[in-house]
């Protein structure tokens, strides 16, 4: 009897505890994305109005060969920015991994610095980097390696730079986790047997550090494919990826139905990734979830 | 002794200002078991990294099969490890884990299948191919250590506290096994310990290890009745130690004085020892023996504290006057003293292993000493 009023009494004070934040993720959280979901199969009316009257409308249109190569444009970026982006992470933090506590902290730190400045700064800085007449192009003439400024801005090329340095330090932390928690005992039974460091890389490394990739993958593939900043920046317009066209529809074009229809399907994507990962033996801490 | 397949010459190993490893000597014979023994923080985990390349010497030379292998990888290196905490590969099943060694040298997979069936029937795990590492209890995840490094058909095998993390059942268990198959196989075996009963059970010879340096250098048997060092003496199953000062030299025994009373001891002519040498006299608790009235030769008294029976023997605790407390085994209840009684110790005179070691004690404070009254301190 006494026990049950104890155990009654921790539900209820574990109840207020987690009350705060129940609210919180129904209010901000759950309520817009229902919210969302139920706006992506109204109709949308003149001037922005949005109707309710049920169509799908909204998801037959991403079929337009228009909002197809946007998609497939938002594709190719994140693709490759994930891809260079593991590449170049993957060394940096076994390097990190590797050195003492000490070195390794600050190491951190200093991955961790440009989140501390603002995104659109950094991304002026690298207009002013890459642009016609900017540091980069100015410096190789003046060395005449080059005669003419090279196109560094306003492609593909400026849009991907700009996302590697955005989205690095998330794509080196967890990968660092997981270098960092692999046994150096395994490594050297690996050599002991007989393998040299290329096979131990390839046998024993990579295939036990690879939740540590793919959780980089993830942080790095999702964020990029919705992100619209860098590509208005540094694409200079020319060049729309999704989260740029959900951007639009929610203000210049005023078509709200469509841009949730757009949020639902990106929205998917990331589900189905996170899936993915889970089903591979992911663990979702590492996402920082 | 066979052909010596592993020289250790003056090597010496410093981590910064630790010299862990100091200038050590050691051939290792063909077929050996070779244990070496040591408290933790010795050295012998060290030497083994040496031998198995994954430690370079600061000074001196590691040769296996008279080629100097400080050149090589540890990859290049004929020697195979079975690691203290395993170190399988978490991501391969057992049949992979074995298999593994075979496979980075591209050995044709028929003949992978042979040697892999092999060395898991070696090590009783036949039919666990499929098994992932993580379903293997402790015992087995060793077997699958050892067949794992046998497979190599390595010329030594280096074996770091593989039983460390076993329970004593099944660490006795695989002490009986680990000798069997190293006769089976005819590999050397350099196997690093901490467990002296592990060591007296499976070594051909032992190297007791301390700070650094090598003690001894063995057979088990002739370690344990014949102890070079105090260290060795006392780190090598239980015993007595004495300090003492010789008084006299009469042929090939010696009168000895020590804090707590005169005794006498056989000489061996290579100590070389004479009149106020000091020197360290071990006598095992089975040894050491009491009499009610004075022994010959002996002056030693002490009082009886307590009798504790521990099933097929009897420890008997002596308090001597100054404090020391002396093990007696009895295996014969009838044969005892009380509690309080006084008694005389003394011993048959092989059996009192004499420990040449210098400055032991001042020899003034000894040599006028007599036997003392321990009853004052009751």
């Amino acid at each position: 009897m006494k026990k049950s009023e104890k155990s009654k009494r921790a539900k209820l004070a574990n109840l207020i505890m987690q009350a705060p934040l129940a609210v919180w993720m129904i209010a901000f959280v759950l309520a817009p994305f229902a919210l969302l979901a139920f706006m992506s199969f109204m109709t949308k009316g003149p001037l922005g109005i949005i109707q309710y009257k049920p169509t799908i409308a909204n998801y037959k249109e991403m079929f337009n060969p228009v909002y197809a190569t946007v998609i497939k444009q938002s594709l190719v970026v994140a693709v490759w920015t994930t891809i260079l982006t593991v590449l170049m992470g993957y060394p940096l933090a076994s390097f990190i991994a590797k050195v003492k506590a000490k070195t390794s902290s600050l190491l951190t730190v200093l991955l961790m610095l440009p989140l501390w400045v603002s995104g659109l700064v950094v991304l002026y800085s690298f207009v002013i980097l890459l642009n016609s007449s900017g540091v980069i192009n100015s410096f190789l003439m003046s060395i005449h390696l080059i005669k003419e400024p090279l196109e560094l801005l306003y492609n593909n090329f400026a849009i991907i730079v700009g996302m590697i340095y955005m989205f690095l330090p998330f794509a080196v932390l967890p990968m660092y986790s997981s270098i960092e928690k692999l046994d150096p005992g395994l490594i050297e039974a690996s050599k002991d047997l007989g393998a040299g460091p290329v096979k131990t890389f390839f046998k024993v490394t990579l295939p036990l550090t690879s939740p540590g990739i793919f959780a980089a993958v993830i942080l790095t593939f999702i964020p990029c494919i919705g992100y619209y900043m860098v590509t208005d920046m540094l694409g200079g317009g020319t060049s729309l990826m999704i989260g740029n066209l959900i951007y639009r529809q929610f203000t210049v074009s005023r078509d709200w139905p469509f841009g949730a229809a757009l949020s639902m399907v990106l929205a998917l994507i990331i589900f189905l990734m996170v899936f993915i990962y889970t089903k591979l033996g992911g663990d979702l801490d590492d996402l920082g979830a | 002794m066979s052909k010596t397949i592993v020289s250790i010459m003056n090597v010496e190993k410093m981590y910064g200002e630790n010299h862990v490893v100091k200038n050590m000597n050691m051939n290792i014979a063909e077929g050996e078991f070779l244990t070496l023994l040591g408290p933790s923080g010795c050295g012998k985990t060290t030497t083994l990294r040496m031998i198995s390349g994954f430690e370079m010497p600061t000074a001196g030379a590691i040769k296996v099969q008279g080629e100097s292998v400080e050149k090589k990888e540890p990859y290049q290196r004929d020697v195979n490890t079975v690691f203290q905490n395993y170190a399988l590969f978490p991501n391969m099943n057992v049949y992979d884990n074995v298999a593994y060694g075979l496979k980075v040298k591209k050995v044709p997979k028929k003949e992978i299948h042979e040697r892999v069936m092999e060395a898991l029937r070696m090590v009783q795990l036949e039919g666990f191919e499929k098994r992932r590492i993580t379903q293997m209890s402790g015992g087995q995840k060793q077997r699958v250590a050892i067949a794992r490094a046998i497979i190599n058909r390595p010329k030594v095998l280096l074996l770091d506290e593989p039983l460390g993390a076993l329970d004593l059942k099944l660490r006795k268990q695989m002490q009986i096994e680990l000798k069997r198959l190293q006769k089976k196989l005819g590999i050397t075996f350099i196997y690093v310990t901490h467990d002296q009963e592990e060591a007296l059970t499976m070594s051909d010879r032992i190297a007791i290890i301390n700070e650094g340096r090598i003690e001894q250098i063995d057979t088990p048997v002739e370690i344990y009745k014949h102890p070079k060092t105090k260290f060795v003496a006392n780190f090598i199953g239980e015993t007595n130690l004495l300090d003492a000062v010789v008084l006299e030299v009469n042929g090939d025994t010696a009168v000895i004085g020590t804090e707590v009373g005169k005794a006498m001891v056989q000489l061996d002519p290579k100590d070389k020892i004479a009149v106020n040498d000091g020197l360290a006299v071990s006598v095992r608790p089975e040894h050491m023996k009491f009499s009610k009235t004075p022994v010959d030769g002996f002056t030693i008294k002490g009082i009886v504290k307590e009798n504790i029976f521990v099933g097929n023997l009897i420890k008997m605790m002596i308090n001597l006057n100054d404090g020391t407390e002396i093990r007696v085994n009895r295996f014969d209840a009838s044969d005892l003293s009380e509690p309080g009684e006084l008694v005389y110790l003394y011993w048959d005179l092989p059996k009192g292993v004499v420990i040449k070691e210098k400055e032991l004690i001042h020899t003034d404070s000894v040599k006028d000493i007599e036997g003392g009254d321990p009853d004052e301190e009751e």
